[in-house]
Formats: structure tokens, sequence, C-alpha cells
């Protein structure tokens, strides 16, 4: 499965020279990258050992490369975002892809035909891929299924946050290797959490053992509650410090304070004496256990300061190991599939 | 146009006086008259051997968004839609632009009905001015025009007292109230049912308890009135069970479900009817209130087989394409469902859940006696002697595939398109004309 091999270096090298060898297998049929709750623990794994190629590009002197020169990749965001968008375009530009960033960072969403609209006018503009975050849940999903170009979800709702997922996932196979029977406890704001939801679905489906952890109005319904297999098996905790005993990453997310003073908790106060990943709470999970977030964090809120920079925090390394796994994302949806692709298939036809 | 029409040979279905016989139906001048007596004159006949021959339907909540949305619906195209569907009676509800509160609104869709309806249209009057939940409307002006029940349907009647006072000063005018059974305070920005659906899905769910809840309330409202309340779309378990309850220690108190929430779960909105593979977000499937769960489905399907539910009506909420092509947490609710809902329901009886004349019953008489419509339409649901000569024919095994292009609805919303229905309305008569025919009737 991971016969991979690291993409040529010399930057002078076609792009058709580098797409061909680097990785083994056919196991990629997606154009569209909406979320991970259909992928094949195989799928991860290739998406795994792509990253690790493309790493290993960052690492060079000059890291740059023409994997994807002639590639028109658009990032149109409906929501306000610091990181998500600003790797998402280096990972584009490491891999020579011509980026322009639509700032459509107006939420103020009306009637859908603008949605499906704006998708049809960047594709005829040019765009290979789409790369979206939208404040509507499945918003991709309507662009996806109006687009010929390819959708990459960077977000949408409370849904989904695919990359975001895999490279959380990259970070603890960095760490630890294979995450089977890991103990993975995601504690916080789960309801609102577009990041938990993927991330369940990856965890799950490599084996690894997932507790999730919120008072019970941050809870989506249904979760401990449903029939087998609709969805992954988690295991529901209201008590932290119960939950983080013997676990081996705790990921924290982000409480937003309008969540606070929305009736959901009463107030920030209790819900960091009950849900803030702290030193003492920490102690009681394995030694050298990963504390990650997805960031922004509200430190003092869900995560205390000293353990937000600890000794065992990633949350650098979840941001660094952001681009790597985005450039495996563009380069692994767009095999194949550009304009030039596209339009020698319909000539074929 | 009121020809005579001799329809012959059908399975007649009549469920009022429990008729289900083959024979002969007689037409004339609007008019169900006697097949002994002889007819004279020319009359077309029809020959309805291998068809069913029942009461035409009669639809208690249709939303025809004439006035003021008409790009949705109008009064023509609603009536047309009704009857390819087989209903020959709407009861339009009044959630129009403006709403229908006063009389010059509620004489205006009076008049589009008897100028451009293909179908008799019954209005329904606002409860509150418009529709805000704060004022009664003149509820003995809007009753004195014509309308057969009150309701701000699409809002329920949040405030208790609003309520009870409505109850009261409806029921002395004879007329019911129906109330949109939802606690907003419970559903406030949902778009489906809560559960693990919308948790795949990331969407916001509205617990099925915003409608127990409010149904109980209601009913400890009407029964303290001692005035008729009719509950609009029941769609959930403990609703009915209210209901139940209710009904057995003698409150006045009647309900009806959809054909959507008899048949379709909260796993449309992922998957669509045809089982997708891929999420789809259906926006064709959202509607209010939700589809709910496959446990709650059992319980509608329950109750409309024991009378707990005493009627099927379509909530047929047609819209526009660009109100349903957007992002699910915009688009607007509502299903246009006058073509489908015999097809649909049709699955209870081939699953044998209910009898044919039982599903005829409560698309008929069941309605009917809910809102107490006779009182306003002498023999409405009935192929008795001298009733409206309001007739559909049916062929209860013929299966078709639906095509939303082919509605004359303007609401193309379905989430059914491309599935196939066991059922089909082949003509329906309204008032003595026929109003839809497919082509192929032997005459």
């Amino acid at each position: 499965m991971t016969a991979i091999r690291p993409l040529e270096p010399s930057a002078g090298d076609a792009p058709g020279s580098l797409a061909a060898p680097a990785v083994s297998d056919g196991a990629w049929r997606r154009h569209h990258l909406l979320d991970l709750d259909s992928f094949s623990a195989d799928e991860l794994e290739l998406v795994m050992a792509t990253t690790d190629a493309m790493n290993e590009i960052l690492r060079r002197e000059v890291p740059r490369v023409p994997a994807l020169r002639g590639t028109t990749i658009v990032t149109l965001f409906y929501e306000n975002s610091t990181r998500t968008r600003a790797s998402f375009e280096l990972a584009a530009k490491v891999l020579g892809a011509d980026v322009i960033n639509v700032a459509s960072a107006s939420s103020s969403v009306t009637k859908g035909e603008s949605l499906v609209d704006t998708v049809k006018t960047l594709q005829a503009v040019g765009a290979d891929v789409l790369v979206m975050r939208h404040g509507r849940s499945g918003a991709p999903y309507l662009a996806a299924r109006h687009a010929e170009c390819s959708v990459v979800n960077a977000g949408d709702g409370l849904h989904a946050h695919p990359t975001q997922a895999l490279l959380d996932l990259f970070t603890m196979r960095a760490a630890f290797g294979d995450v089977r029977g890991r103990r993975v406890v995601i504690v916080g704001d789960v309801l609102h959490s577009r990041v938990a939801r993927s991330n369940i679905w990856s965890l799950t489906t490599l084996g690894a053992d997932v507790t999730v952890c919120a008072p019970t109005t941050l809870l989506p319904a249904g979760l401990s509650r449903h029939l087998e297999g609709q969805l992954p098996n988690v295991r529901v905790e209201t008590d932290l410090d119960r939950a983080i005993v013997d676990a081996d990453v705790v990921m924290a997310l982000r409480m937003q304070n309008e969540r606070m003073h929305g009736g959901f908790v009463p107030g920030a106060r209790e819900y960091s004496r009950l849900y803030q990943v702290n030193a003492t709470r920490l102690a009681r999970a394995k030694p050298g256990a990963l504390v990650m977030h997805p960031g922004p964090m509200n430190e003092g809120v869900e995560i205390s300061h000293e353990v937000a920079h600890g000794l065992q925090s990633h949350v650098e390394e979840q941001v660094q190991n952001g681009v790597a796994v985005r450039m495996a994302v563009l380069w692994l949806i767009t095999r194949g599939n550009t304009r030039q692709a596209r339009a020698a298939a319909k000539g074929a036809l | 146009m009121s020809d005579r029409i001799i329809i012959r040979g059908g399975r007649i279905i009549d469920p009022a006086p429990g008729a289900d016989a083959v024979g002969d139906v007689a037409i004339e001048d609007g008019r169900i008259v006697s097949t002994a007596g002889a007819a004279t004159g020319p009359a077309r006949e029809i020959d309805a051997s291998g068809l069913v021959v029942a009461p035409g339907f009669v639809d208690l909540h249709a939303h025809l968004r004439d006035p003021g949305l008409e790009y949705k619906e109008d009064i023509e195209s609603g009536t047309r839609a009704a009857a390819r569907g087989g209903f020959t009676t709407l009861c339009a509800m009044p959630n129009t632009v403006p709403p229908m509160d006063s009389r010059s609104i509620v004489e205006h869709v009076l008049r589009e009905g008897a100028a451009r309806g293909v179908v008799r249209v019954l209005p329904i009057g606002a409860v509150s001015k418009g529709r805000r939940g704060e004022e009664l409307a003149e509820l003995g002006d809007l009753a004195a025009v014509g309308c057969v029940a009150f309701s701000d349907d699409g809002s329920p009647i949040a405030d208790s007292t609003l309520l009870r006072r409505a109850l009261e000063y409806a029921n002395d005018f004879g007329l019911p109230v129906i109330d949109h059974c939802e606690d907003p305070s419970l559903s406030r920005d949902t778009v489906m049912n809560e559960g693990w659906v919308a948790t795949l899905l990331g969407l916001r769910g509205a617990p099925a308890a915003a409608e127990a809840a409010a149904v109980a309330r209601d009913i400890a409202v009407a029964e303290a009135t001692g005035a008729h309340l009719h509950i609009a779309h029941v769609s959930t378990r403990g609703a009915i069970e209210e209901l139940r309850r209710a009904k057995e220690r003698g409150v006045r108190v009647t309900a009806e479900v959809t054909p959507h929430h008899l048949t379709l779960s909260e796993e449309t909105v992922a998957f669509g009817c045809l089982q997708s593979a891929e999420l789809l977000y259906e926006t064709a499937a959202k509607v209010n209130p939700p589809l709910r769960s496959r446990d709650d489905i059992a319980a509608c399907i329950e109750a409309l087989a024991d009378g707990t539910i005493d009627c099927i009506a379509t909530d047929h909420a047609p819209h526009a394409v660009t109100d349903k092509l957007c992002e699910f947490d915009e688009a607007d609710f509502g299903i246009s469902g006058l073509e489908t809902a015999f097809g649909l329901c049709m699955r209870l009886v081939l699953d044998g859940t209910i009898t044919l004349p039982a599903l005829i019953h409560r698309l008929t008489a069941g309605s009917v006696r809910a809102l107490g419509l006779d009182r306003h339409v002498r023999g409405l649901g009935t192929l008795a002697t001298g009733a409206p000569a309001d007739v559909v024919l049916l062929d209860p095994e013929s299966s078709w595939i639906v095509d939303p292009a082919r509605f004359v609805s303007k609401g193309k919303n379905t989430p059914l398109a491309g599935v196939r229905l066991t059922g089909r309305v082949v003509a329906t008569i309204a008032a003595g004309r026929i109003v839809h025919e497919e082509t192929g009737v032997r005459s």
C-alpha cells in the first residue's frame, strides 16, 4: 500500500513525469474531497504516504516543485480563516499551481443560486480546484453537484473539516505510528464542531478508540444512541477526569464565546473548571500523551496556557503538517483531472 | 359544461356509508343522481371496469400561495395540481401575502377560486392579525365570508392565551382552530429532525418533543374551553400518544397526517428516496414538521389505521426552483404534494397496513368529518344521491415514475423524483366536470 517514492526533486521536471511514479496504485478515485465519512483505511493510508512525500519536498532548500504547474486553484472562503486559507495557499504554491483567493468574506449568504452561480463563474474563469469554506453544512456538496472542477471542503458549517482531520491523523502517526487501539479523547463543544465530526470518521476507520467528552448540552443527538453502523462507534463521556484516564491523545476543541453565553453551559468559569485540559488532568493521561487543538485556542478556557505551550503540546506540529497534508490532497485530487486532461478526455469521446 | 356522465362498471368505494361494490355512478347538473332513475339525454359514458370509483379527495391543508407568492403557485395551477392528484376540494391555508386575515383577502381567494380554480377551494382564515400571534383577526367576519376554519399555519400559536381566546371565539361561530403544533423555543433555527441523521449531516435538529409539548398544551387548553381543536400534520409518536389519550377522554380534538410523514424518514434528507451513496442534503425533503424517525412513521401509520388520526392532508407547499436550489439551511420548507399523495399513500395499502377503503376514507369522509365540512357543503366526501359530483377514478395497481417536470403544480419540489409509485389517478370529476383525465380513459 505504501509503496510510494518521494516526488522527483528536480524543479525542471514536467508535471507528467512527477505524477506517474509517485504513487504506485490506483486507490484514489475521488474528484472531490468533501468529508472522510466514506474513506477506506487504504485511502487514508494513501493520503498519509503522499503527505510523507510532500514533507520531504518541504524540507528542501527551495521547497518548490512544478507538479501542479498549469493548475488553477481558487480559494473561496465564506467564513474568515487565517491558518486554513494560508495553509492551502502555501500548499498550492509549493506545487506550482496558480492561486486565486476570492474574498467572499461576507457570510451574508442569501438564496443559494448565488452559490451555484459563483461556483459556475469561477469554473468558467478557469478554476481546476475550488477550495471552499462555508458557514452552512453541506454547501460544498451543493457546489460539487454543480461543478465540473474539483471541490475541496475547507470546512462546512458544523459538518466536516476533512483536511484538519487528515493533518490531525498525520500528527498522531508522526508521534506514535499506527493509531489502531490508541485512546483518543476529543473534549469540548462537539455539537458545533466540524473538526470533531471529521476526526471521528477517520480515527474510527483506522481502529482508534475514540471518546468524545462534553456536557450533554454540547453533544450531538444520536451519538450514543444510534443503531449499529449509522454513525461511527465512539464512547461518550461527560466527566473529563474519567475520560482522560490513559489517553494517548487529548484533543481540545475551541469553545466559542457566544456558546458560553447562549445557554449551552452556565459560563466560562464553570466550563473551564469542568472541561479545561490542564496539567492536573493531563497527568491522568498516559505519560507523554499528545495534546492537540485545531486552533485558534481560547487559552484559559478549554486549555490552560501551560498545557497549550507545554512539552506535550503538538499544536504547532498540527499547523506545520497542515501544509503537507493539503499538498497531498491537492495533488491527489488533481491527478488526471486538470482542465487539459478533461479536455483531452472530452476530445476522445 | 356540467354534462351528464355515467361511469360504468367500476368498483365503487364510498366510505361514508361503507359501500364497496361494483356498479355505476351517474352525474347530472353537477350532482350525483340515482342510476336507477331514467336519466335522459346524451351522456358521456366512462368505462370504469377494473378501476376504483370513489368520492373526490378532500385536502384540509394546501398552500396555494395566492395572493402574493404566485411565482410559487396560484389558484389555477394549484387546483389543477389537485385535480391531477384526485383532490376535488382544497382547504387553502392563509399564509399568503398579505395573509388571509381579512374579508377582502378571503374574497379574493374565493373569487379566483370560482373564476380560475378547477376544484373547490374552501378558505381557512388566519387566527391572528397578520399571522403575528398577537391579536385575534376578525374571525366573525372571516366566518361570514366563508372560512371553514382558522389557522396561523406555518407559525405555531405560541401565546397560550391567544390560543384559548381563538378556540373560544371561533367556537361561537361553530368553527375549529387548526394549530401547527411546535414549541418554538425548542425548535428555533432547526432545519430537520434531531437524531443521528442530523448529526451525520451537521444540521441543526428539532427534537420530537417540540411537537409533543405543543400538542399537550393545545389539548389542555382545548379541553378547558370545550372548543374544537384540529392538529395539523402530526408527525411524532409523542404527539400521537397525547392525542390518543385526549380522544379517549372525549376532548374535541381531531388531527391529520401528511403522506410524507407516513412514508418518508429523516434519512431522506441525507440519502434521498433512491438511497444515494453520497450525502445529498436533499432540500426537496426539507419540510416542517421535519421528516422524522422510522419509529415516528410507525406510530403515524398505526394512529391512522386505528382512527387516532382522522385523515390525510397533503400540506402541499409548492416552491420555485430557486427557493430550494441553495444551501440546506437557506432552503424554504415544504413539499409539493398534491400530485403524489395517492401513489405515496398506496404504499400503506400495498404493504397491508391499511385497506384501500380505509385509505380512501382518510382522504374523503375522514377529512370532511374532521373539520365538519359537510355543514358548508352538503354531501361532501360521499357519492350519495344529491352530493356534489366530485368523483375520482383510480387504478390502484398501475405504477408510474414520478417526474416533477410533468407536475402541473408550479412547485416541482418533491423528494420523490424518479421514484416508482403504484396507484394512479386516472380521472377526476369536480362538480360534474372532468378536470383531469389521463390519456387512454376508455369511454
